[in-house]
């Protein structure tokens, strides 16, 4: 679809409600805000299901629950069912933990879709210890529970330099229970994971090497399973097209319902983000300014702004220019075109280093694991 | 790839994987799937909310071509049930 300089919205389409940053799992790569700890009090159940019928008044449809993790809720089962009443596509993004068979019964008699289960990796001592939990023999079980019933198996393995050399096991592992989809979403790097990303970051061998592993198992044939590789935006020469534009088709409402115009959003600066606690869904959607700041192309600066592909990628990611360069309108600098493209070459020059040396950095500068403490700490 | 010949006996009905609906902020009905949507046109939404598991695509291109008063329909239905069918948003039986 083009985009022309002057817009006007269509309906957010996909609506993402953070329904809680509480999370068991403390995972070094989570694009949560580092500094969650210090977010407001969570939305009730009434704020939850309002957003839901306003969104859907709109045209929303497809709907995501995540978090942390959307079990923490105890509501989870009511905001499912109102979705449901609605007509919306409702996909839970879940660790598993806390997905009892009680809980699975009810939510599949609330009318929940689909459920996308996470793991870290395809061995027990990795998973556990990405996670930092012992949560890999509980994920098998709960696997076993969503083809029990019957719902598609979405098995979504987030990768970088720790695991992506196990991508064969790791789909052998989602082969064996059964899943229909498996995506391998090398990582993003925002929130926990920009805070690791040193540590995260695997090597241009290692992406070559995990998409060739990928390959294989697809030539191998056997049982259906559809495998999506997203490949690291690091290590491509143009930019994603991040949201398909802010303010396109994307709406998210975190935790304290600040409403985003994409997960990350809130690190953007000088842009007071709505709080549907105040404001209508119709209102964050279509009159608030910071909904409308990053929609067309006024916004953007050279090289995006004569470029002939910004209205294929957008100038690619805001939060990314942002967190790499200081200003959320330049290019994205995953984009060769971009002036700091040579931030995101540095990055994966480091990466691109020895194992051994990779390895002493590591001792020096460890993982930082998401937890409120270490929230707390890192905003003081 | 179908590994089933699809003729117009066969009785073609929504996969379980997929959920038909009309969005009118779209004025279009869509498939929905984990975490995606096929937006249809608007042969295809016609054709895809009859595709109920009873009739056969014969009696589908009968009833579309008598619902918009024309003829010579079966080809274009056949080879829609056949791609829907690739796709896997379709199921068939003989």
């Amino acid at each position: 679809m083009g985009r022309g300089t002057v817009m006007k919205p269509g309906p957010p389409l996909w609506l993402l409600l953070e329904l809680t940053y509480r999370c068991p799992l403390h995972c070094v790569f989570c694009y949560n805000p580092t500094d969650f700890a210090r977010s407001g009090p969570e939305l009730d159940t009434a704020d939850w299901l309002r957003v839901l019928r306003e969104a859907r008044a709109l045209g929303a449809v497809q709907l995501g629950l995540s978090g942390g993790e959307p079990l923490a809720r105890d509501d989870l089962e009511v905001i499912v069912a109102e979705a449901h009443r609605l007509g919306f596509y409702i996909n839970l993004i879940t660790s598993g933990v806390g997905l009892t068979e009680p809980r699975i019964s009810a939510l599949k008699t609330a009318g929940l879709d689909h459920i996308q289960l996470s793991f870290q990796d395809s061995s027990r001592q990795m998973n556990d210890f990405l996670s930092s939990t012992r949560t890999f023999e509980l994920k098998s079980k709960v696997a076993a529970l969503i083809k029990k019933y019957d719902y598609p198996m979405v098995l979504n393995v987030v990768l970088h330099r720790l695991n992506i050399d196990h991508v064969e096991e790791i789909l052998d592992l989602a082969d064996g229970l059964g899943a229909e989809y498996v995506e391998l979403a090398n990582t993003q790097y925002y929130g926990w994971a920009w805070q690791n990303r040193a540590q995260l970051l695997p090597s241009r061998e290692q992406v070559k090497r995990a998409e060739a592993a990928t390959q294989r198992f697809r030539e191998r044939g056997g049982r259906p399973m559809q495998i999506f590789f997203v490949v690291p935006d690091y290590f491509e020469r143009r930019p994603k097209p991040c949201m398909n534009g802010l303010g396109s088709i994307f709406l998210t409402v975190t935790p304290d319902g600040t409403a985003l115009p994409c997960h990350a959003a809130r690190m953007l600066p000088g842009l007071d983000f709505p709080n549907v606690r105040a404001a209508s869904v119709e209102h964050v959607w279509f009159e608030s300014a910071a909904f409308n700041h990053y929609r067309g192309d006024a916004w953007m600066k050279e090289p995006c702004r004569s470029c002939p592909e910004k209205a294929r990628d957008f100038g690619g990611c805001r939060c990314q220019a942002y967190l790499m360069t200081g200003d959320a309108a330049n290019a994205d600098p995953v984009c060769d075109l971009s002036p700091h493209h040579h931030l995101v070459t540095e990055a994966v020059a480091l990466a691109n280093r020895p194992a051994e040396i990779q390895k002493q950095s590591l001792d020096e500068k460890p993982l930082v694991f998401r937890s409120p403490q270490n929230s707390a700490a890192l905003f003081p | 790839m179908s590994n089933t010949l699809i003729d117009t006996a066969c009785v073609p009905v929504i996969d379980r994987r997929f959920r038909l609906q009309w969005e009118a902020a779209q004025n279009a009905h869509v498939l929905l799937y984990p975490e995606g949507m096929v937006k249809l046109n608007g042969s295809a939404g016609e054709i895809l909310k009859r595709c109920d598991g009873i009739a056969t695509i014969a009696e589908i291109t009968a009833e579309l071509e008598q619902t918009f008063a024309t003829t010579g329909l079966s080809g274009d239905v056949l080879a829609f049930v056949t791609m829907a069918v690739d796709n896997k948003w379709v199921a068939v039986r003989s």
